[in-house]
């Protein structure tokens, strides 16, 4: 027993029969964080939800497109432009399926918390930041990869609707697979934001209400500030950063595609130190 | 082996944990007996790392938990609080924690089998009654073969077969040379499966001894006799490790001896016997006695003494 204590785990051998050399690897955390998300139900129905908002609304904002509509009564959306384009049609529902990922990327951190799991993970994997980086990097692996099919999907769906549109356009056409992938990638990171807000604030409710205010309430409110500050502001703030990818054309006021994703990743890098920060130092 | 020293957890001014030091030998079970509220589950959570000591060390088998390379294979942890997902089933939880470690499936179900939960492994812990959730989480605690186990309340919400159950598998745990430590607020239950007790109050160390010291200590293990010839039989029965008391002169309180060798004793010489009783100790009121004050019993000399021994 004592023996054991000091010699390398892989050569130990107590009670004189040989034990297997278990160890703890990041692979390992990873392969685990895996298979816990695909064990819950939840995981599979919103995610389910998620791809079906991505691909209905989209499909269907194309179908009913009418260009008369458009012009006084544009649908809200990333910039100022979508639903004038047949990106911004096709992306629609993008704006309520991150609202799905980012519920079920908090459900995935905080819901160890409520439900005391963490406890039992933690204690498998007491050195705990693996945790934290395997679970973003699971669900950023599922979810990008997911929600950019959606879009495909949602954009061809939609070019169907679109046929002999004048705004129709092709996947071959400038910047649309760009949009498409940036969806994706965009939708992604709102998930793994809100597996990091989860860890940071431990609470599913209260992780949800930061995310929501962040992604669609914080934005509406740059409009009480004075006009100058306003435009300096608002597109770096994370959904307007974010959502920058996702548009055929960067308004004046918005950033340059991959500069605007650049930003938003960064703004989830900050969430994801709070959250290390947070797990490392207060007690489980 | 488990080695506490003078820890200590302040939650703003309440100290849930005060200077406690022991530790915890292998080959025997060690129970860790307290009031609800006295800082058991405090400690067992510092032990395994989830809460952070305001001051003092503890290490598992010579290091800190953290620094263990695979932490579940050298010590099995039940924390008397659910630590499952509702959601997942037996057989996932169970995964997702051996994955971690690389334990492979075949162990899984060895676990599943040894704790009873086959009927029930592919159905959502959630659904779980009481006892089933303590067999998941003792399952859990086994899964890595681990040197030490520690189990927080492990007899909780078990229906009889389930405690003898939890009885013989952590007496034959220790009897395999393992650290075993329940942590338990029922003393009369405890001693049946502990052989050394840490009983602490308000998180201070009240006791470190032997469950055989503690009933010596609460009042032996002594039989009352009744005879009519009370100082003849105190003659008969004197020898150097006997002591006998005795309230009136016609009833003994014998302790070195059993009934049975007084029995015998008495008929060989003809002394007629009336009453012939083991004095059962009552264990709870001695722990109750010695946890209700906690402050009058603080430096007893248990505290030190004993510690050294064990």
């Amino acid at each position: 027993m004592t023996d054991t204590a000091f010699a390398d785990s892989a050569t130990t051998e107590p009670r004189g029969s040989a034990r297997p050399a278990y160890r703890v690897t990041g692979l390992r955390v990873l392969r685990s964080e895996w298979g816990k998300f695909w064990s819950l139900r939840s995981s599979w129905i919103t995610l389910g939800v998620a791809l079906l908002l991505v691909v209905a609304i989209g499909a269907i904002a194309s179908a009913t497109y009418s260009p008369d509509a458009v012009a006084s009564n544009g649908p809200p959306g990333p910039g100022s432009n979508s639903g004038s384009d047949a990106v911004g049609l096709a992306l629609l529902g993008s704006m309520f399926a991150q609202l799905a990922i980012g519920v079920l990327g908090v459900l995935v951190s905080a819901g160890e918390y409520s439900t005391g799991m963490i406890r039992s993970t933690l204690a498998a994997v007491p050195r705990r930041l693996p945790v934290l980086w395997s679970k973003s990097a699971v669900f950023g692996a599922i979810s990008v990869p997911l929600a950019t099919a959606g879009a495909l999907a949602a954009f061809l769906l939609g070019s169907l609707g679109l046929r002999g549109e004048k705004i129709a356009l092709s996947l071959g056409d400038d910047g649309v697979l760009r949009a498409l992938v940036g969806a994706g990638l965009y939708l992604g990171l709102v998930g793994v934001a809100g597996v990091a807000l989860g860890v940071l604030l431990r609470s599913s409710a209260g992780a949800i209400a930061v995310l929501v205010g962040v992604l669609l309430i914080v934005p509406g409110l740059t409009g009480l500030l004075p006009d100058s500050w306003s435009d300096a502001v608002s597109p770096y703030l994370p959904s307007n950063a974010g959502q920058a990818v996702m548009s055929l054309h960067q308004s004046a006021h918005q950033l340059g595609p991959w500069a605007g994703l650049a930003v938003f990743a960064g703004w989830v890098a900050l969430a994801l130190a709070g959250a290390a920060y947070r797990l490392v130092r207060s007690d489980a | 082996m488990i080695d506490v020293h003078e820890l200590t957890k302040r939650y703003g001014d309440k100290t849930a944990v005060d200077r406690l030091s022991f530790t915890v030998q292998p080959g025997q079970v060690t129970g860790f007996l307290g009031p609800n509220g006295a800082g058991k589950s405090t400690t067992m959570r510092m032990i395994i790392g989830l809460d952070a000591p305001t001051s003092g060390t503890v290490t598992v088998g010579g290091r800190r938990y953290a620094e263990h390379a695979a932490p579940l294979q050298e010590i099995g942890t039940l924390l008397e609080a659910r630590s499952v997902h509702p959601g997942r089933t037996a057989f996932a939880h169970l995964m997702a924690l051996a994955r971690t470690h690389g334990i492979p499936r075949s162990r899984v179900d060895e676990v599943i089998e040894l704790a009873g939960l086959g009927s029930v492994a592919h159905k959502r812990a959630g659904a779980f009654s009481l006892g089933m959730g303590q067999r998941l989480g003792i399952a859990a605690a086994l899964l890595g073969d681990p040197e030490i186990v520690m189990l927080d309340e492990p007899v909780n919400g078990l229906d009889p077969e389930g405690v003898l159950w939890v009885r013989q598998l952590l007496s034959g745990l220790a009897a395999e040379g393992r650290t075993v430590m329940l942590s338990s607020h029922l003393m009369s239950e405890t001693a049946l499966i502990a052989d050394h007790l840490v009983i602490i109050g308000r998180g201070r160390l009240l006791a470190n001894t032997t469950v055989d010291a503690f009933i010596e200590n609460a009042g032996g293990r002594g039989v009352k006799v009744a005879t009519a010839e009370g100082e003849r039989l105190r003659l008969l029965l004197s020898g150097p490790d006997v002591t006998i008391t005795s309230t009136t002169a016609e009833e003994l309180v014998v302790s070195g001896l059993d009934s049975r060798q007084i029995g015998a004793i008495a008929v060989e010489h003809g002394v007629p016997l009336y009453e012939l009783t083991p004095q059962t100790v009552s264990l709870e009121e001695a722990f109750m006695e010695l946890t209700s004050d906690a402050v009058e019993y603080h430096s007893a000399p248990a505290d030190t003494a004993r510690r050294r021994a064990a």
